[in-house]
């Protein structure tokens, strides 16, 4: 009442004959939607604007690694190894020879490949299963919701260590298979997550009068979800998964550093740091290149995750 | 009706108060100018829609505006003569609640979840009066007696989500009351409840009025509630004090365009089947309040001079008071 | 109230169950060969093998070798190793270093995350909360095992002010700064959870209801808004207890502690199935206990969600 964003509106005892022709005492704002509103916002953020150009740079890095290298990342010769920074290699050489500045940026590629594919797998999976949980509620909302308590129950990291050590030797040496195996993995033991978030989101939605009003006229089930009840489960889901995203980058690591996840012939961070460990007090250059870069990148994600978060929160104004 | 008496100040008075909201989209006049005061023993209701700054003026009087966004720009708060604004926080925290209480609309939001409704009744009398706990559980059991609660000696222990709407009013009103306060200040009390609902809370309030010889500020856009239980009423409108009057004066004849107005939009079981009379147009936007008179572009009335002049509030005879350059006339009719 | 618990404790058993089947059939009946690395570079003789399977099980239906290992676990056998040891000696000599080491944490990650969070909640925009938004983004986004191999050659190295790594008696004093390190991610959740809290709470009705009243601001914020603004971050910590008793494999990695963690992860690279599933069965347990005492927990500091 006292709160000046209801001033500009119709009172009670004003309603009905609106004259079209008076205009409103001083031009009422045109309502937007909360999506623009958001973007409105986050335009002006500084958060948002150094990440989303932060991570920009990383995504040209990682299409194009030819562009900002000339050496190949897997060539090693024996003769340098762990040579210091110099004018021709500005990060050193690793323990095989390898210029750590190529291998940083190709590493790129991988990380941030590794933290979408994964992202999206565990939103696709645990977005549609949580939709659906939310929406028909009942026996199916159980059943999920148990099945989902039964991944949540597994810790994380043990349940990737023995499903990656199982799966070792399957894989083999392909770096497509390696890659792959580290995704699912992820995804498997993370869905739960999102799932619990659309699912809280869904159920909100669920019980919003526009949402009843859709299935009093005789909606398909379909097309409530897609039309009334996502677009107001997005923003939560949008929020976790940039800040997965980031997350998953380093969890990449930490698994790879663990001798569990990514090695050979991928080139990652997290391999790189893994390989870099023991010899943290004779070459720091080994694992600091590779350490920096993963630090920015999961900033720049976590920074992003967090100024869209603010942004979308109406109560935040 | 009462009248000043000999001159000596009122209870509480609000005298020219102008505050200002810094908003992101320009700033706000929300006050522009209100004045009122209410004598102990007097029911005043302040009328007005949403947006007039009804809530505004009472946050201010009790000293909880939120600021930033809100300034205080002009005008004086006088308790008992007291300046309120330039006083020290300290002694504002000791006006309230001990001498100006306050109730709000929403008692669910309003009164803490987590605390049983003894303890939060409670709390002023052993932490102000130095109560002990056993005797202010028991203070808290008659209080919830006296406004009516049933059961009051077990309910004490209940938290607020276990009662219904009416009743969780009813317990603020008797955390209010408390400290004896002389002056209480209603923000709406009714308006999320039943009709029957309000019209038992409207009856309480009038009871404890008459009881304690207590002033009560009743602030509400609701018509008929007002009827019963004012004294006198003063009409906001754009942040100002339009008309002032004692209620059977408004109802019977008022003085302003925009009372009129609202009086006439009312539906009438005797008007079936004409077209309902709706004020046209829109309040206007407090961060481009037109020039002159405020409600001139809705105005039925409204003249050249409207958009010119800002009508002051203007006492006329009989004790009642109209900002508009034509009060007279309306008086006459 | 009892009703609450109860049904809280009837789900539980059901993903007990599952997750524990879970575990078994990822340990026991995933493909790979168990006894892979056990004879040395020699792939195993056959009579070995063959010992090996009746001994253990392996030719039955995977449903019935779970339902026997948990009738096992009941009477308190874990099992024991490819080489004889019992894996309930194991877990006993590990898991007290763990559970110390969670301890530290959580207080540390509790007292601090708790003090910053209010302290920027009630007063946003100031130095104070940049310096402290910025600091926790940090911890998130930098890996536990980066800070804690910075911390470890920064303090235990280079400045000499710790012992880079812990004893077997694992000390209080020493699980300082592991514990440090553990926790500094869920300090910086910890953070940043009161801190939003605290200012939505900060504007709420009911502490407008309290200024009204006249109580000091003192009693306003010590009382009413904190008493709700922890409700969700108390939750938190409970949970993350559970979780950091799941073991710290990097943190214990790092400072060498003779944790859980580290015993598990051996247990995984070395194959011993017995140990592994002893292990993680024993931690699930305990992350649904942990689970179930939060919910009580949340229930009791939350009198809406009593009578739900």
């Amino acid at each position: 009442m006292s709160d000046p964003s209801s001033l500009g509106t119709a009172g009670p005892a004003a309603e009905a004959r609106r004259d079209p022709a008076a205009p409103a005492g001083g031009g009422a704002e045109r309502p937007r939607s909360l999506a623009s509103d958001a973007w409105h916002d986050l335009r002006r953020r500084p958060l948002f604007l150094v990440s989303v150009t932060l991570i920009a740079f990383l995504l040209v890095l990682a299409a194009f690694p030819q562009l900002f290298t000339s050496a190949d990342p897997n060539a090693g010769d024996l003769s340098r190894s762990r040579q210091p920074p110099s004018a021709e290699a500005w990060f050193g050489y690793d323990l095989l020879g390898r210029d750590v500045y190529a291998r940083t940026i190709y590493g790129t590629r991988v990380s941030i490949v590794v933290g979408v594919l994964a992202t999206s797998f565990t939103v696709l999976l645990g977005g549609s299963l949580g939709i659906l949980a939310g929406f028909y509620g009942g026996w199916v909302d159980g059943l999920l919701s148990r099945i989902a308590d039964v991944f949540f129950g597994l810790p994380f990291v043990l349940g990737a260590i023995v499903v990656l050590a199982t799966f070792r030797e399957e894989v083999g040496a392909s770096a497509v298979g390696i890659t792959t195996l580290v995704v699912l993995t992820m995804s498997m033991l993370s869905w739960p997550v999102s799932m619990r978030i659309m699912r809280s989101a869904a159920i909100a939605a669920r019980d919003q009068d526009y949402v009843r009003a859709a299935r009093a006229l005789g909606a398909s089930p379909m097309r409530v979800i897609r039309q009334h009840m996502l677009p107001n489960c997005l923003a939560p889901v949008l929020v976790y998964a940039t800040i997965a995203l980031g997350a998953f980058i380093g969890v990449e690591a930490t698994l790879s550093f663990l001798s569990v996840g990514l090695r050979d012939p991928v080139v990652s961070w997290g391999v790189m740091i893994s390989e870099a460990r023991d010899y943290l007090r004779v070459a720091p250059f080994l694992l600091l290149f590779p350490a920096a870069f993963l630090a920015v990148t999961v900033l720049a994600f976590v920074m992003l995750g967090d100024a869209v978060r603010e942004a979308f929160d109406p109560k935040g104004r | 009706m009462l009248e000043k008496a000999t001159g000596a100040s009122p209870l509480l008075e609000v005298d020219g108060l102008h505050v200002e909201f810094r908003t992101r989209d320009g700033v706000a006049h929300v006050l522009n100018g209100v004045d009122y005061h209410v004598e102990a023993g007097e029911t005043l209701a302040v009328l007005g829609e949403s947006g007039s700054g009804k809530s505004v003026t009472a946050n201010t009087v009790m000293g909880i505006l939120q600021s930033p966004p809100g300034h205080v720009t002009g005008g004086a708060v006088r308790y008992r003569g007291e300046e309120l604004l330039t006083a020290t926080p300290e002694r504002r925290r000791e006006l309230r609640g001990e001498h100006i209480a306050m109730i709000f609309q929403d008692a669910l939001s309003a009164l803490n979840p987590v605390f049983t409704v003894g303890f939060q009744i409670g709390e002023q009398l052993r932490t102000r009066r130095g109560m002990s706990r056993r005797d202010a559980e028991r203070r808290a059991v008659e209080l919830l007696d006296l406004v009516g609660i049933p059961g009051a000696r077990q309910r004490v222990r209940n938290h607020p989500h276990q009662f219904s709407g009416g009743m969780r009013q009813r317990v603020m009103i008797a955390m209010s009351l408390a400290l004896d306060p002389d002056v209480l200040i209603a923000d709406e009390p009714t308006t999320a409840l039943d009709v029957t609902v309000q019209a038992q809370i409207m009856d309480l309030l009038a009871e404890i009025q008459a009881e304690r010889h207590m002033a009560l500020i009743l602030i509400t856009h609701d018509l008929g509630v007002v009827a019963e239980v004012a004294d006198r009423i003063a009409v906001m409108y754009a942040g100002r004090i339009v008309e002032n009057a004692d209620v059977h004066s408004l109802y019977a004849n008022p003085c302003h365009p925009y009372t009129r107005s609202l009086l006439e939009s009312i539906p009438r079981v005797d008007t079936k089947g004409s077209a309902l009379r709706a004020i046209r147009g829109l309040p206007p936007s407090l961060t481009r309040i037109p020039p002159g008179c405020p409600f001139h572009p809705r105005c039925p009335m409204a003249a050249d001079v409207c958009s010119d002049v800002v009508p002051p509030l203007e006492t006329l005879p009989g004790g009642r008071s109209s900002a508009c350059l034509f009060a007279e006339e309306l008086v006459g009719r | 109230m009892g009703r609450y618990i109860l049904r809280r404790l009837l789900q539980l058993v059901p993903v007990f169950f599952g997750t524990t089947f879970l575990i078994y059939l990822f340990v026991w009946a995933l493909p790979g060969d168990p006894f892979a690395g056990k004879c040395g570079e020699r792939s195993c003789p056959p009579a070995y093998i063959a010992k090996m399977r009746e001994e253990y099980h392996l030719d039955e239906n995977v449903v019935v070798q779970y339902l026997r290992y948990l009738g096992n676990l009941l009477q308190g056998d874990f099992g024991e190793t490819f080489s004889g040891i019992p894996v309930a000696e194991l877990i006993a000599n590990a898991y007290p270093v763990t559970i110390r080491l969670a301890l530290v944490a959580l207080v540390i990650e509790a007292v601090i995350g708790l003090a910053a969070g209010v302290l920027t909640g009630l007063r946003s925009g100031g130095y104070l909360d940049n310096l402290v938004l910025v600091s926790t983004l940090f911890v998130i986004a930098i890996p536990v095992f980066v800070i804690g191999y910075v911390v470890q050659t920064v303090l235990g190295l280079r400045l000499g002010i710790i012992d880079p790594t812990v004893s077997s008696e694992a000390r209080l004093s020493e699980l300082l700064v592991p514990g440090f390190v553990l926790g500094s991610l869920s300090m910086a959740y910890v953070t940043r959870l009161t801190r939003t809290s605290i200012s939505e709470n900060r504007r709420s009705d009911y502490v407008r209801t309290a200024v009204a009243k006249g109580l000091t601001p003192r009693r306003v914020v010590g009382v009413h808004l904190l008493r709700n603004s922890a409700i969700p971050v108390i939750t938190f910590l409970g949970v993350d207890l559970g979780s950091l008793m799941g073991g710290a494999i990097v943190t214990e990695g790092i400072f060498n502690i003779r944790g859980v963690g580290g015993l598990v992860f051996r247990s995984i690279l070395t194959k011993e199935g017995a140990t592994v599933t002893g292990v993680v069965v024993l931690l699930v347990i305990v992350y649904l206990l942990m689970n179930l005492l939060v919910d009580v927990l949340y229930a009791v500091l939350d009198p809406r969600i009593r009578y739900v």
